[in-house]
């Protein structure tokens, strides 16, 4: 059985900001599904990882935590993008699409084409 | 910014022992809660259900401790650890940690105390505000071999016209007397142009100073006092300012008062403590007029415009000076090459002493390195002690760089202990300490332990910890784990290493402090010489009183205008002092001719035309005049060569004689075929202070032997005395020698000059013996420093070679007792030991050699009299630091031969 690839180093922070710009405020699980959810079950993010993210996150600003209930009326921990966070995702999103655009165009790239 | 955030919270979050463990917890059981319902949902059972989402979430501890590092910061955490543990390990062993202390101590806090010094004089010698931009300007005309002539105010005003300069003023420093006041008191004054204050860039607590761009001629009336003066002599009057004071029977009036914390700047620690401060033109009464060739051999001191360069104002200052002589071509005859050289005032400042304190500070960090040496040393013996422990640790799964850091800040703890108690004894012992310090050493009053001190101690306590503690960090936790473990950490195979470094250590000490010996046995003989040196008088029971006679700007106020009138006095006050009790002969002359006394700011040369000699250019040679009275050449037993002294018959109506020393028959008088000619008979002209001319010409009558009366470490520096009773001198040093008590006959002489006259003060009364001691003080406080330095570190560097030696024996007690055991000669054992510490001795003292020649030939600036390779001090060095070697190893060496082979095979 091949193995799921890791999510690359980094680019879970981009997706926990993208998820949450897209939903709303989520809390943990929510937010591991969804990644999950939209990887096409390609990608398995370790969901234990998750936290230590969002602390970090949270510590630099990007997002904002705070006490809510869930879908079944439990106490849980929301998570919502903050102006930073926004201002950061946009920017990320800006090179992220550079980076790649440059990627495809190396693979894209035949020997007839170049003079 | 992010990353700051995040840092500062978890700061917060480390600093006040937050944690969101409860948070975490409450997170995962709802995120494992969420996941199980799915899974039952897509139809497992509760118990797969839960199996899954627990596998799904991945292990709990580690995510914890992600989160929990992710919180606070691991870094500190770790290292409050470290330092607890380190803590725990000194508790344990006390006697190692109070030994390590110590030598720390011992290092870090004589490095700090010569810093403080340092400090105060080489790096912040200017207490004043942008300290970069003031200079000191010096005229110089090379070409006839004149020096420091001095500038004239046509010449100060194109300097301060330049746009070079933001301000430029002459001063001039002397004493004053004050009175009015209960007793006369002679008081330390500076006569400066009115821009003295904008140039140093200091303004008054109370009142003002003067405008800097006052061009009035002569001195203006208006005097501004020191804060000192203020308190002292006027109760700190806060309505002090307007009223007036007499200063040599002038009056003036107080316009300011300087702060407290206001120092001048000058050469001596009287100068830099000047009580009052007097404008003056420099020109028009009692000055000459402004003529381009009247110079004043006067201090003259500069602030450049901002942003402008030393080096820039220098190219600046050339071609003004150029452009000068182009125009004024009758004044700056091209044979002079006259030119102005600037140099930053700091520079002037500390010139002198520059030097020693280098030395100093190498000495001193020549022993805080060996004290450091001696510490890894330690710190290495101790290593071979825990290998077990580090080997269990490692066992335990311990990295080994967690290892290094641990030992790191056990080693650095240690270090900083030290460096802390080094300090905290040099500042509660800072004012026994401060007593050793010359007075000569300027800045003397400011040398403070300030925090900067502190910091510094601190640095350097961290600095060394971690130079001279990686070492053994490294070799402690590079370790053979089964082997360690086996041989329950005694074996030595894996301390073959540290034994090498060991050994590097021992050598390096030992050249360390043979280097240190070598610089202090030059700088023993230098002094050494020195201090036998043939004076060429005796200054044996004979004591200087000072006293100074009024020198109104109007001549027409002076008592003591004429040589003949000043004679009334000094013949009356010299016939009272030989009543005194004990007191067998008496003198009297100007301050300049105290021998080896207070010289600077004298103005003691003085411009001398040979009759019949050409003089080159309108400026003659500088010579050293001293005005004494007949009875100083007996009184300090010095002897005449030719001619006649003076005597009483000479007196202001005779022709004008004077006696000259060897020293300036042989250079103003070499004869034509270069055998000297005879300078008795034969007539010059002094030029006297502020310019004026005395066109009368003057005899020699007599050459006397040359003395070191200038400086010790010179005996021939030309002098020619005059007389006197011919020559009125305003600053007056009497002199008596015979059985007093040096305590009570200032008082004694004090009544004898004021019931003369009563206005006349009393200052600086000392015995020539006390005088010529101070003239050595910074080379006799130098030579003791670095004595004391070399002895600690001789002292360090055989404790160091006694350590490595006992652990030697110790490691190889084994071997030995097979050897004894086997029938060796326990005679031969202690030659073996023995043997290894004079290996250890000649390789130090190899290296050694070579470093003190390097020290010696940097030093040679500072020696007088002996060889920077002088043979008898390296061979005597080297025999004692062998012999110390010997003796360190003897100890153990006998440790060795008396082993027991059997109760030593057993115990093994």
């Amino acid at each position: 059985m091949k193995e799921k690839p890791d999510v690359l180093q980094g680019t879970l922070a981009l997706m926990v900001l993208k998820t949450l710009d897209v939903l709303g405020p989520q809390h943990g699980y929510g937010i591991a599904r969804r990644i999950e959810q939209i990887s096409g079950d390609v990608l398995a993010v370790n969901q234990g990882t998750l936290y230590p993210l969002l602390l970090k996150l949270e510590n630099e600003g990007s997002i904002a935590s705070e006490w809510g209930a869930s879908e079944n009326n439990r106490r849980a921990r929301f998570y919502r993008l903050t102006t930073t966070g926004r201002k950061q995702l946009q920017t990320e999103t800006r090179d992220w699409k550079q980076t790649a655009a440059i990627i495809a165009r190396f693979f894209e790239v035949k020997a007839e084409d170049l003079p | 910014m992010r990353f700051l955030r995040r840092f500062f919270i978890r700061l917060s979050n480390f600093a006040a022992g937050r944690r969101a463990d409860q948070r975490l917890q409450e997170e995962m059981a709802e995120h494992l809660a969420l996941q199980t319902e799915e899974n039952m949902c897509a139809g497992m059972s509760p118990a797969e259900a839960r199996r899954q989402a627990a596998l799904k979430l991945g292990a709990v501890q580690a995510i914890r401790e992600h989160h929990h590092s992710e919180q606070g910061l691991p870094l500190a955490e770790n290292f409050l650890l470290d330092i607890r543990y380190a803590f725990r390990m000194l508790h344990r062993s006390p006697g190692f940690a109070l030994i390590v202390i110590a030598t720390m101590a011992l290092g870090v806090g004589a490095t700090t105390a010569i810093y403080s010094v340092i400090d105060a004089t080489l790096l912040h010698p200017l207490p004043y505000p942008n300290p970069s931009e003031l200079v000191r300007l010096e005229a110089d005309l090379p070409g006839v071999g004149a020096h420091e002539i001095g500038l004239s105010i046509p010449e100060l005003r194109d300097l301060q016209d330049s746009g070079i300069f933001q301000y430029v003023s002459l001063s001039f420093y002397g004493t004053n007397n004050l009175t009015g006041s209960t007793q006369p008191a002679s008081i330390s004054s500076k006569s400066v142009s009115p821009s003295y204050f904008a140039v140093l860039g200091a303004d008054a607590q109370l009142g003002r100073t003067w405008d800097p761009h006052d061009t009035t001629p002569g001195f203006l009336p208006e005097v501004v006092l020191s804060d000192g003066l203020w308190k002292r002599a006027f109760g700190a009057d806060p309505n002090i300012l307007g009223k007036s004071l007499r200063l040599d029977n002038d009056v003036y009036h107080v316009v300011g008062v300087m702060p407290a914390s206001f120092r001048d700047q000058g050469q001596t620690s009287d100068e830099r403590s000047t009580d009052l401060w007097a404008a003056a033109g420099f020109y028009g009464d009692p000055a000459p007029p402004p003529m381009r060739g009247t110079r004043f051999p006067f201090e003259t001191i500069a602030r450049i415009q901002p942003g402008l360069s030393p080096e820039a104002a220098q190219g600046r200052l050339d071609a003004l000076v150029a452009s000068l002589k182009k125009q004024y071509p009758g004044d700056y005859p091209p044979e002079g090459a006259w030119t102005i050289h600037l140099t930053p005032l700091a520079e002037t400042l500390v010139g002198k002493v520059r030097q020693s304190l280098i030395l100093l500070f190498g000495a001193v960090g020549l022993v805080l390195l060996i004290s450091s040496v001696n510490v890894a040393n330690l710190l290495l013996a101790r290593a071979s002690a825990r290998g077990r422990e580090m080997a269990v640790r490692q066992a335990l799964g311990a990295a080994r760089m967690r290892l290094i850091r641990q030992l790191l800040t056990e080693s650095l703890l240690l270090f900083v202990l030290g460096g802390i108690t080094g300090f905290a004894v040099l500042f509660s012992a800072r004012k026994f300490l401060l007593e050793f310090v010359p007075e000569s050493l300027p800045r003397l009053n400011d040398i403070s332990i300030s925090w900067g001190v502190l910091a510094f101690a601190i640095v350097v306590s961290v600095a060394a910890g971690t130079i001279f503690g990686l070492a053994p960090a490294w070799l402690t936790s590079r370790l053979n784990l089964t082997a360690t473990l086996r041989q329950e950490g005694r074996g030595s195979n894996g301390s073959r290493r540290r034994s090498r470094l060991r050994h590097a250590l021992v050598i390096g000490e030992l050249a360390l402090s043979l280097v240190l010996m070598v610089a202090a046995g030059l700088l023993l003989r230098s002094f050494w010489d020195l201090f036998k040196v043939q004076l060429g008088f005796n200054p044996t029971r004979v004591v200087a009183i000072e006293t100074s006679l009024p020198n109104p700007n109007d001549p027409n106020t002076d008592t003591y205008r004429t040589a003949t009138q000043e004679a009334v006095l000094l013949r009356e006050v010299l016939r009272r002092n030989r009543t005194i009790p004990g007191v067998e002969e008496t003198a009297v002359s100007d301050r300049a001719a105290i021998p080896l006394g207070h010289s600077q700011n004298d103005l003691r040369a003085a411009p001398l035309f040979r009759e019949g000699q050409e003089v080159k250019s309108s400026q003659p040679p500088l010579i050293d005049t001293l005005i004494v009275s007949p009875e100083y050449f007996h009184l300090l037993g010095m002897t005449l060569l030719r001619g006649r002294l003076f005597v009483d018959q000479d007196v202001e109506d005779t022709p004008l004689i004077a006696v000259i020393n060897q020293a300036a028959a042989r250079m103003y008088w070499p004869g034509k075929d270069g055998k000297g000619e005879d300078p008795v008979g034969k007539r010059v002209r002094l030029l006297g202070r502020l310019g004026r001319a005395r066109p009368d010409w003057t005899t020699i009558v007599g050459v006397i032997a040359d003395a070191r009366t200038e400086s010790l470490a010179d005996a021939g520096i030309p002098q020619i005395y005059l007389d006197i009773y011919q020559r009125p001198a305003k600053f007056l040093a009497f002199y008596v020698r015979g059985q007093v008590d040096p305590a009570t006959i200032p008082a004694q002489v004090r009544t004898q000059i004021q019931s003369v006259d009563a206005e006349l003060p009393i200052f600086r009364a000392e015995t020539l013996d006390d005088v010529l001691s101070s003239s050595l003080s910074v080379r006799r406080f130098s030579m003791e420093m670095v004595a004391l330095f070399a002895a600690t570190a001789l002292l360090l560097a055989g404790l160091g070679i006694y350590g490595t030696i006992s652990f030697l024996v110790n490691e190889q007690s084994r071997e030995i007792a097979i050897r004894l055991a086997l029938g060796a000669q326990r005679r031969n054992i202690l030659k073996m030991v023995l043997r290894q510490g004079l290996a250890l001795a000649a390789a130090g003292a190899g290296v050694g050699l070579a470093g003190a020649l390097i020290v010696s030939h940097l030093m040679a600036g500072l020696l007088y009299g002996v060889s920077p390779y002088d043979l008898s001090t390296f061979a005597g060095v080297t025999g004692v630091l062998t012999a110390v070697a010997i003796a360190a190893s003897y100890v153990p060496a006998l440790r060795a031969m008396r082993l027991d082979p059997i109760t030593t095979l057993h115990a093994e």
